[in-house]
């Protein structure tokens, strides 16, 4: 009990008021893969007094170091992504209509019927779908096909929208008891904590953040920027999906639920992209047990992180990931606890103040 | 050579669990190797040889990690659901035997599926004869390969995983034989392979070679109906790729390893794989690019528990490396 | 401006699959060897054609990737005499029946795509279109002497001679990607007779089609500044006729997507508008499907621009391009180089 109160008594890990409104910024921020500008700024300016070195590289990553103090400091690099998931506009038709592009991975079901906002200066536009009335009970059984939606941004929008334009989902941040709704909490979660993390960084360790682009459209960002940081080992701070919902025959037990919600922070034994290196898998989970924070390890199987291409940068880093369980991402609506949340910041600076030199001094075994 | 082929057939050690199977080739390599050295990956890398003004730095590069599975969830029954790792096929799985690596052992049972339906993994759990969850003695994230004895047929040698421990194996005796070489050779026993060829990329990376030779198998076109028609066969010789799918060798590595092999009397064919990738893209494409090459063996039923290679080609294999290895590598 | 299609139709003399530019390579540097100081062949076999800048030393690098390997197909069996293929790089099997092609044996022989009667085939595909593993190729020789002169491995590439269309069109195999590398000519050309600051690296790329290779090869080891990647993009043309496709014959496509650093296309497009080249922002949602894939995410990461010239039936043996398309290409590429200074990186940062 008595490290919880220690815990408590540290700034920087507890979720208050200034740490929702920043969430609450970056989610409701527009920030498509390859136009991660609103996102970028929000974190330059969060971070500029805090950093010890800070610059923008030739693909928009945000590379940021703070140093620790003390002799032979392991140079850790977290990794946090920008960029969501949405849209390109790529024609306009006659009609005053756009047709879009989906970017990244949207299930193409969740589209109809959504309200958007477009372009820099957010114009409100739908994504309309035909009267019910006009449809068959056939067609109703069919996916609406991408190219067939189209978003309608009244009929005087004139110049203001243009093929190359990006899109998102209109979803406003909202607070609902334990519950955050909001779109792109994959993953401005993990933005938000590297953020405090810079504010509040354990002295032990030089840490070395980037706030990395294009992660949806295949993990680009961060493949240069762990090139350029080199760094001892990775950490890639995520949200993956909390697929926790009841099997329709009441019979049948969920066995794909990937995470939980309100079960803490997902730790990655294995996704499609990494297979986590194990003495960092051991080091999360003794500081998880040491400070009694609740943990869960994230089910092997698919999905990827940005732990995914550095791993594999120049003679390997050894990586691992953690996220924030959340539901119905890469949709409309994302839904997550703030305790889940709460919690992942609170393992990251305890496994973080535990890293010691003798951590990956040995060979990779498992 | 059967009896180190058979040792590292058998030893466990799926994709990014290599450490027991690095242990065993280790030992093997302890004195052949001028120095021995482990990467951030895992990767084993011996090196044997200093590079002489006809010389270059040559990377050999076979995979000891083999396909397996991880549990993804313990039922109340202690019953395993599971993810691939690797290139797993259903069809191979049903009443298969596993063994994990803290030496539990399993059996693969299915639900039962409309019949004519090919089972999909999440039809499949593993049973290791536990009666509820708290007595199940591994949990979700454990790993375990497929469990086969090494069976010796003669001329034909049947095992689990002879992708790629065979190539470990001949890689090890290349290691034994070499006498003499003007290149400083580094003998990567990479990690990660069936996952992406993961080990190969760091390894390469770190070795920064002028040159390499991935050694793998490659499917063989003999068997009844094969398709599409490959002319690969057992006990034609060692294979000198010419393509997989992912990567295309260097024209100018084939030509030498065809005028070597020509040369010394020793048999081979040539390979154009379809279907299947292997560490020679690593290779070649690392930092400024490198010549890279493979030398295959052909193998029937890749990714089931029963692989079966010749030994004959598994023997000329490790004489056309030993040639190849032991004088300049010339190309034009 | 009979150069450029005699340029174009030597370079279409040679094969040059992926993996085995060498005969297109040797073609290229004979073409760049008046224009450039010093030429080189990296590791894996692309072509570096380096022509020193006029700035003061240490100069900035401007990379310039057209890739030269070509689409085609290698040998994977031979029964009876007939030769069984698989592909290199994307080749729609539909194109395929009676297409006139060279398999590269011992020697050069011509022969011809074969699609086999619907009875000597399987039920499922007697009727549809025939898949790659089902044709044959026949090179009109008895088999013993087939198996003298061609073997597994061996490549095939398509035969087509290059037509001259009207209106300054040109048809052919293999236009994906030589045009690029014809206007990448044109622009060192241009560049004899003009300053620039900056060095400028002409790589001719190798293994676009199948592995991206000579992207991420050549410029770890060239590590320009900047890169421009120049390919061939769709144009409109039967079945091909949405927002990915631009009008054919009257402009260069202009890259825009995540793989594009945006300062970068900004400048060509200022570029172009100031010269009258007509172009069109050619839309890359994610992907740019050229070398600047790989080129973006080598070592530190490299700003890229992608320029495109329309092209029609991509892959096919006919594909289809206007000339005019090549030279403002290489007009355009010349005059973003000529003025490239010492405030251009400067100008290529995020904070729009």
């Amino acid at each position: 009990m008595t490290k919880n109160s220690e815990l408590t008594a540290n700034k920087g890990f507890d979720i208050g008021e200034q740490q929702i409104e920043l969430l609450e910024k970056l989610c409701n921020a527009t920030a498509v893969s390859g136009d991660e500008h609103e996102v970028r700024q929000i974190v330059l300016a969060e971070i500029k007094s805090f950093a010890d070195e800070i610059e923008v590289d030739a693909l928009g990553n945000v590379l940021a170091k703070r140093f620790g103090s003390g002799e032979n400091r392991v140079r850790v690099m977290l990794a946090a992504h920008m960029d969501e998931i949405g849209f390109m506009i790529v024609k306009k038709h006659d009609d005053n209509l756009f047709q879009f592009e989906r970017v990244g991975g949207i299930d193409e079901r969740q589209l109809p019927g959504k309200a958007v906002l477009v372009g820099r200066d957010h114009l409100a536009g739908v994504i309309g779908a035909k009267p019910i009335h006009m449809t068959t009970a056939d067609e109703r059984m069919k996916k609406i096909p991408v190219d067939a939606l189209r978003i309608d941004l009244g009929p005087e929008i004139g110049d203001k929208v243009k093929p190359g334009d990006r899109a998102t989902f209109a979803t406003r941040f909202k607070l609902h008891g334990p519950s955050i709704l909001a779109k792109a909490l994959d993953d401005r979660f993990g933005v938000s904590m590297l953020i405090e993390l810079l504010k509040h960084p354990p002295a032990n360790i030089d840490l070395l953040t980037a706030f990395t682009v294009q992660e949806e459209v295949g993990l680009r960002g961060a493949r240069v920027a762990a090139y350029k940081f080199n760094p001892d080992m990775a950490i890639a701070v995520d949200s993956t999906p909390a697929y926790d919902l009841p099997h329709w025959d009441e019979e049948d037990e969920n066995v794909q639920y990937n995470t939980h919600l309100d079960a803490g922070p997902a730790i990655y034994v294995m996704d499609r992209a990494t297979i986590a290196d194990r003495r960092l898998v051991n080091l999360f989970t003794r500081a998880a047990e040491a400070e009694g924070i609740p943990y869960q390890y994230r089910q092997p199987g698919g999905g990827g992180t940005d732990a995914g291409v550095i791993h594999k940068t120049r003679a390997g880093i050894p990586s691992i990931s953690v996220s924030v369980p959340s539901r119905y991402a890469h949709s409309a609506i994302g839904l997550a606890r703030i305790e889940d949340w709460e919690n992942t910041l609170r393992l990251l600076h305890a496994a973080l103040s535990r890293v010691t030199p003798d951590l990956l001094a040995g060979e990779r075994r498992g | 050579m059967k009896s180190i082929i058979k040792q590292l057939v058998e030893t466990p050690g799926p994709s990014g669990f290599e450490h027991e199977i690095r242990d065993v080739i280790r030992d093997a390599v302890a004195d052949s190797a001028d120095e021995v050295r482990v990467d951030a990956l895992g990767s084993l890398i011996a090196r044997k040889g200093t590079k002489t003004e006809e010389g270059l730095r040559v990377m050999i590069s076979a995979h000891i990690d083999e396909i397996g599975l991880m549990v993804t969830h313990v039922d109340e029954n202690g019953f395993l659901r599971f993810t691939n790792i690797g290139g797993i096929n259903p069809l191979t799985c049903y009443g298969g035997r596993v063994l994990f690596m803290d030496g539990t052992r399993g059996v693969i049972g299915m639900d039962s599926i409309e019949r004519g339906k090919t089972p999909k993994l999440t039809d499949l759990f593993i049973d290791v004869g536990a009666t509820d969850k708290d007595n199940c003695p591994v949990g979700v994230g454990d790993v375990c390969g497929f469990e086969r004895p090494f069976l010796d047929l003669g001329k034909r040698m049947v095992a689990k995983s002879m992708d790629d421990r065979i190539a470990a194996a001949i890689a090890i005796e290349v290691l034994k034989r070499l006498e003499s070489t003007p290149h400083e050779i580094h003998f990567v026993f990479s990690t990660q392979e069936e996952v992406g060829l993961r080990g190969a990329t760091t390894a390469a990376y770190g070795v920064d070679p002028d040159l390499g030779f991935a050694i793998d198998v490659t499917r063989s076109g003999d068997t009844p109906r094969f398709s599409p028609k490959m002319a690969t066969a057992l006990g034609d010789g060692p294979a000198i790729k010419v393509r997989d799918s992912s990567f295309i060798a260097d024209p100018r590595l084939v030509k030498w390893m065809i005028k070597t092999a020509e040369e010394s009397g020793i048999p081979y064919q040539l390979e154009v794989l379809e279907a299947g990738g292997t560490d020679g893209r690593a290779i070649q494409l690392t930092r400024g690019g490198a010549p890279a090459g493979c030398v295959s063996i052909a193998c029937r039923y890749i990714h089931s528990p029963s692989e079966m290679v010749d030994s004959d080609d598994v023997e000329n294999a490790v004489e056309l490396l030993v040639k190849l290895l032991s004088e300049p590598i010339i190309l034009d | 401006m009979n150069d450029l299609v005699d340029l174009l139709k030597k370079m279409l003399t040679a094969p040059g699959l992926s993996g085995f530019e060498s005969p297109i390579r040797e073609i290229i540097r004979e073409a760049w060897q008046p224009l450039t100081d010093e030429l080189s062949v990296s590791k894996i076999g692309s072509l570096h054609g380096f022509k020193e800048g006029q700035g003061v030393s240490p100069r900035k690098r401007v990379l310039i990737s057209a890739h030269m390997d070509a689409i085609g197909m290698m040998v994977t069996h031979i029964q009876d005499g007939f030769i069984r293929i698989t592909e290199i790089g994307g080749i729609d099997h539909r194109i395929l029946p009676g297409q006139p092609v060279v398999v590269h044996g011992r020697e050069d022989l011509p022969g011809v795509v074969v699609q086999p009667p619907g009875f000597l085939l399987p039920d499922s595909v007697s009727d549809g279109p025939v898949e790659m593993k089902y044709l044959l190729v026949d090179v009109g020789l008895p088999p013993e002497e087939v198996l003298e002169k061609v073997r597994i491995g061996d490549t095939v590439s398509y035969a087509q001679e290059p037509l001259e269309l009207t209106g300054e069109a040109l048809a052919g195999h293999t236009l994906d990607n030589r045009v690029s590398v014809a206007a990448t000519t044109l622009c060192l050309e241009a560049l004899q007779n003009r300053n620039h600051n900056w060095d400028v690296w002409a790589v001719a790329s190798a293994q676009e089609e199948e592995t991206l290779g000579g992207a991420l090869t050549s410029p770890f080891e060239i590590r320009p500044d900047i890169a421009i990647v120049i390919d061939v993009c769709f144009a409109k043309g039967p079945g091909s006729s949405d927002w990915q496709s631009l009008p054919f014959g009257e402009g260069v496509g202009l890259g825009y997507g995540p793989n594009i650093h945006p300062a970068l296309f900004d400048a060509f497009e200022k570029k172009a508008k100031a010269l009258e080249i007509p172009y069109h922002r050619d839309l890359m949602p994610k992907m740019s499907g050229t070398d600047a894939m790989a080129v973006q995410i080598v070592a530190e990461g490299i700003p890229c621009a992608v320029l495109g010239i329309p092209l029609r039936y991509m892959h096919t043996p006919v594909e289809t391009v206007s000339l005019k398309d090549i030279r403002r290409a290489g007009r355009l590429m010349a005059a973003f180089i000529a003025d490239l200074d010492d405030t251009t990186l400067d100008k290529i940062n995020w904070e729009e």
